[in-house]
C-alpha cells in the first residue's frame, strides 16, 4: 500500500538512541511518552486492582473478615477513582494512542510534541494530588456526589483537584490528537483511507476536549462548595444536589466512550489482520465511532432514572440511550461479518479481540435492560449496574488495552512474547472476569445493592464464586503482564518489522521504529484493509 | 535533528525550525489548537452559565434585589477596558504581519496595562463587596448574609458571581501572561509576517477572555 523505502539502521531506534534516563524524562518522542504513560497507567491499574482484591476478600462471606466498613467505602472509591481517572481514560488514547496514531498516519511526531510531554507530566502532578489525598481517603464513591462530598470530614478536596488536574491532561491529550489527525497525515492519507484505530483514537479525542471541561468546572464548584460554602449543589441553602449530578454525568457517561471508543478501534485492526480479510463495512464502522461520540453527549441523565428527574426527561434520555445501540451494533456486526469466511489465526492478539466482541456484546445487551425506564427502578444501584459496567470497561477497554498491548509490543519492543504463556494467561483472565461478573448479575437480580459492605446469608454462594472469580482474573492479568515484560527484558526472539503481515503503515517501519518513524515520509495509495490471501509465513 | 524540549537557537522574523512539520502546516495546526481550546474555555465556563441559568429561574425577585448590589457603571468601565484591550490586541497582530515588532510591543503593552486595570478595579470591587459581608461563607456577626433580609438566593447569586467573576479574572491573568511572553519574543524582534504565530494564538485567546466577560457582565450587573 505504501511507495517507500526502510533502509533504517535497526540497530539504532527510538529505544536506544538518545540514552539515559534524563533523555527520557525530557523526551518529546511520542513513542517515549507512550511508554511513560504505559508504565504509569499500569501501576495505578495494579493499585486499583488490589484495592479490588481487598473488596473482593471482604466480601467473600458476609459479616465483617478483613476491613472495617469505613475502610471498605474508602476502598471502593479508592478502586473507582485509580481505576477510571489514573488508568483507563488514559488508558489506550494515551498509551497506544501516543505510540500509534502519528506512526498510523504517516506523521513523524504528533502537532505538539512539548503538549504532549507537558500533558504526562500534569497527569504525574493530578495522581501526586492523589496520593496526597490518601492521608484521609474519601469515601464518597468516585462519583463524589453532592450532599454527602460536602460534608464528610474524608479529603475530598484533594481528590477531586487530582481528578481536575487530570482532565487537564486529558484535554490537552485530545486536543493534541485532533490537530495531529486534521494537520499531519501522509500525501495520499485521505479520511476515507485512515485506519479505524484513528477514527476511534479521533473521536475519543473530540469527547476528550469537550465534555472534561464540564467534569472540570463541576468539580472546581465543589472545591468552592466546600471551601466556600457557596450554596450551588447544597440543598439548605437552596442550591440543587441534582445538578451536581447532570453536570458530573454530562462528562462522565461520554467518558465510557473515552474508555471504549478506542478500544474498538484496536478490535477493527486487529480483527482483519488475523481473518485475512478486508474490514467488512469500514466506512459506516469509522461514522459509527462518531455517532456513538455525539449521542454519547445527550444521554447523560439515564445514570439518574431514580435521582428525581421530570418523566418527560426520563423518557427522552430513555430513547436516545436505545439509540446508542444502533451505531455499537453495527460495530459489532461488522468485526463478525470480517471473521466470516476469514483465514482466522488464533493468535493471542486475536483472542483478546475476540474475547472483548463477546464481552462486549454482554455489556450492551444488559445496558439495554438499563436503559429502560421501569427495569432501571429495580436495577439501579445493585449489583446488575457493577457487572453491566465491568463489562463494558473491564471486558471492553480493558481487554482491548490487553489484545493492542499484545499485537503492538513486537512493534514497540522489538521483541516477540511467549504465544503459549500469552494464551494461557488470556484463558485465565477470559475465565476469571466471567467468574467474577457474571454472578453479580445474578446478586443483582436477586436485589443485592451495590457499594454493601455486609450482605444476607443467601447471596453468599454467589459472592464467593465472584471472589474466586477475581482472584484468577487477576492472577491472569499478572502472568500475561509479566510474559510480556519477561520477554522485552530477555527474549532473544527479535521482532521483524511485520511479524503479523499487517498493511498498516506503522508496519511498514522497523521494528522498533527509528525516532523519526520513518526514513522518508510514506506516499499512501490504497486503503489498509486490502487483505486477501492468508498468511504465508507463521508469526513465531 | 534537534527536537529536544528545549530550542533557543532562532533568526530574526523566521519562523522556528520543526522537525515534524512544515512552517504553513506548523501555523495552522497552531491555531486549530488554540480554537479547540478555546471551545474547551467556553464549555468551563458553559456549566457556570448553566447553573447562573437554572437558578436565576429559580429564584427571579432574589438575583433581581442582589444584582443591584452591584455597581453597574465600575462593570460597564470594565466592560470598556476589556474592549479597549481586544483591540490593540486586534492591532497587535496587524502589527506583525506587517513586521513592525516595535509596534507589537507598544499595542501589547496598552493590552497588559488594560488587562491590569481590569483587575485592579476588580480588586476594588471584590473587597468592598466583601466587607459589606457580601462573601459566601462570611460567618461574622455582621456578615449581610447572616442578616434576615439576605437570603439563601442572595447568597447564592453572590457565590455564583465570586464564582464567575474569579475564574474569569484567572483566564486575565492567563491571558496577561500569554501575551507578556509574545510582547517579549517581539522585544527581540523575533516576528515577521513570515512567522507571527505567538502573537495570533495570544490575542486569539484574548478575544475569548474579552468575550467572557462580555457576557458576564449584562448577566450579573444588568439582567438581575
Amino acid at each position: 500500500m505504501t511507495s517507500h523505502q526502510h533502509a533504517a539502521n535497526p540497530a539504532q531506534n527510538y529505544l536506544n538512541h538518545p540514552k539515559g534516563v534524563w533523555s527520557w524524562l525530557t523526551t518529546t518522542d511520542h513513542k517515549r511518552i507512550a511508554l511513560l504513560y504505559l508504565f504509569t497507567i499500569l501501576l495505578s491499574f495494579f493499585a486499583g486492582g488490589v484495592a479490588a482484591l481487598v473488596m473482593r476478600t471482604e466480601l467473600m462471606f458476609p459479616g465483617h473478615d478483613l476491613v472495617s466498613a469505613d475502610t471498605y467505602n474508602r476502598l471502593f472509591t479508592l478502586h473507582g477513582v485509580l481505576m477510571i481517572f489514573l488508568f483507563i481514560v488514559p488508558g489506550i488514547p494515551a498509551t497506544m494512542g501516543n505510540f500509534l496514531l502519528p506512526l498510523m498516519i504517516g506523521a513523524k511526531d504528533v502537532a505538539f510534541p512539548r503538549l504532549n510531554l507537558l500533558s504526562y507530566y500534569i497527569y504525574v502532578i493530578g495522581a501526586l494530588f492523589g496520593v496526597a489525598a490518601l492521608a484521609n481517603p474519601v469515601d464518597t464513591g468516585w462519583t463524589f456526589y453532592t450532599p454527602y462530598s460536602m460534608d464528610t470530614g474524608t479529603s475530598v478536596v484533594l481528590m477531586t483537584a487530582a481528578a481536575f488536574i487530570l482532565g487537564f491532561s486529558s484535554i490537552l491529550t485530545g486536543l493534541n490528537f485532533i490537530v495531529t489527525v486534521h494537520k499531519l497525515r501522509a500525501p495520499g492519507m485521505t479520511w476515507s483511507r485512515l485506519p479505524v484505530f484513528v477514527w476511534g483514537t479521533y473521536a475519543t479525542a473530540v469527547i476528550q476536549t469537550l465534555a472534561t471541561p464540564v467534569v472540570g468546572i463541576t468539580l472546581l464548584l465543589l472545591i468552592m462548595e466546600r471551601l466556600m460554602g457557596v450554596g450551588i449543589f447544597d440543598p439548605k441553602l437552596g442550591g440543587d444536589p441534582v445538578l451536581f449530578q447532570h453536570m458530573f454525568w454530562f462528562y462522565s457517561h461520554p467518558v465510557v466512550y473515552i474508555m471504549v471508543l478506542p478500544a474498538f478501534g484496536v478490535v477493527g485492526e486487529i480483527i482483519p489482520v488475523f481473518s485475512r480479510k478486508p474490514l467488512f463495512g469500514y466506512r459506516i464502522v469509522c461514522l459509527s465511532s462518531l455517532a456513538i461520540a455525539i449521542i454519547g453527549f445527550v444521554v447523560w441523565a439515564h445514570h439518574m432514572f431514580v435521582a428525581g428527574i421530570s418523566d418527560t426527561a426520563a423518557i427522552y434520555f430513555s430513547i436516545i440511550t436505545f439509540a446508542v445501540a444502533i451505531p455499537t451494533a453495527i460495530k459489532v456486526f461488522n468485526w463478525v461479518s470480517t471473521m466470516y469466511k476469514g483465514s482466522i489465526r488464533f493468535d493471542t492478539p486475536m483472542l483478546y479481540a475476540m474475547g472483548f466482541v463477546f464481552l462486549f456484546l454482554v455489556a450492551g445487551t444488559t445496558g439495554i435492560y438499563l436503559a429502560a425506564l421501569a427495569a432501571d427502578v429495580f436495577y439501579h444501584d445493585t449489583y446488575f449496574v457493577v457487572a453491566h459496567f465491568h463489562y463494558t470497561i473491564q471486558g471492553g477497554a480493558v481487554i482491548g488495552l490487553m489484545a493492542a498491548l499484545h499485537f503492538w509490543f513486537p512493534k514497540m519492543t522489538g521483541k516477540m512474547y511467549n504465544e503459549t504463556v500469552g494464551k494461557i494467561a488470556w484463558i485465565l483472565v477470559f475465565i476469571g472476569f466471567n467468574l467474577t461478573f457474571i454472578p453479580q448479575f445474578g446478586l443483582g437480580m436477586e436485589g443485592m445493592p451495590r457499594r454493601y459492605y455486609d450482605y444476607l446469608p443467601e447471596f453468599q454462594s454467589m459472592h464467593s464464586l465472584s471472589t474466586i472469580g477475581a482472584y484468577v482474573n487477576a492472577f491472569g492479568y499478572s502472568f500475561a503482564l509479566f510474559n510480556l515484560l519477561w520477554a522485552w527484558i530477555f527474549s532473544k526472539n527479535y521482532a521483524p518489522a511485520n511479524p503479523y503481515e499487517s498493511l498498516s503503515l506503522e508496519w511498514q517501519t522497523p521494528s522498533p521504529p527509528p525516532t523519526e518513524n520513518f526514513v522518508e515520509t510514506p506516499i499512501v495509495t490504497d486503503w489498509t484493509y486490502g487483505y486477501g490471501t492468508p498468511l504465508k509465513s507463521g508469526a513465531h | 535533528m534537534s527536537h529536544g524540549l528545549f530550542r533557543t537557537e532562532w533568526v530574526a522574523g523566521e519562523p522556528p525550525d520543526i522537525h515534524h512539520m512544515d512552517v504553513p502546516t506548523a501555523y495552522d495546526a497552531a491555531k486549530l489548537g488554540m480554537w479547540l481550546f478555546l471551545a474547551t474555555e467556553i464549555l468551563l465556563f458553559g456549566g457556570l452559565f448553566a447553573a447562573y441559568a437554572l437558578f436565576h429561574w429559580a429564584y427571579p425577585t432574589e438575583f433581581h434585589h442582589a444584582s443591584k448590589e452591584l455597581n453597574w457603571k465600575i462593570g460597564a468601565f470594565n466592560t470598556c477596558v476589556l474592549l479597549i484591550s481586544s483591540f490593540y490586541a486586534a492591532l497587535s497582530v496587524d502589527a506583525a504581519q506587517h513586521n513592525n515588532n516595535k509596534k507589537v510591543v507598544r499595542y501589547l503593552l496598552i493590552t497588559l496595562g488594560c488587562g491590569l486595570i481590569f483587575l485592579v478595579v476588580k480588586y476594588f470591587e471584590w473587597t468592598g463587596k466583601a466587607s459589606h459581608g457580601l462573601f459566601p461563607g462570611t460567618s461574622g456577626e455582621h456578615g449581610a448574609f447572616n442578616s434576615p433580609e439576605f437570603n439563601h438566593s442572595y447568597r447564592m447569586f453572590f457565590g455564583l458571581y465570586y464564582c464567575m467573576t474569579g475564574l474569569h479574572a484567572l483566564h486575565v491573568i492567563i491571558g496577561m501572561a500569554i501575551l507578556a511572553w509574545a510582547a517579549n519574543l517581539a522585544r527581540k524582534g523575533r516576528f515577521s509576517k513570515r512567522y507571527y504565530t505567538p502573537v495570533e494564538v495570544g490575542a486569539l485567546y484574548w478575544h475569548l477572555v474579552d468575550l467572557i466577560w462580555i457576557y458576564l457582565f449584562p448577566l450579573l450587573y444588568l439582567v438581575g
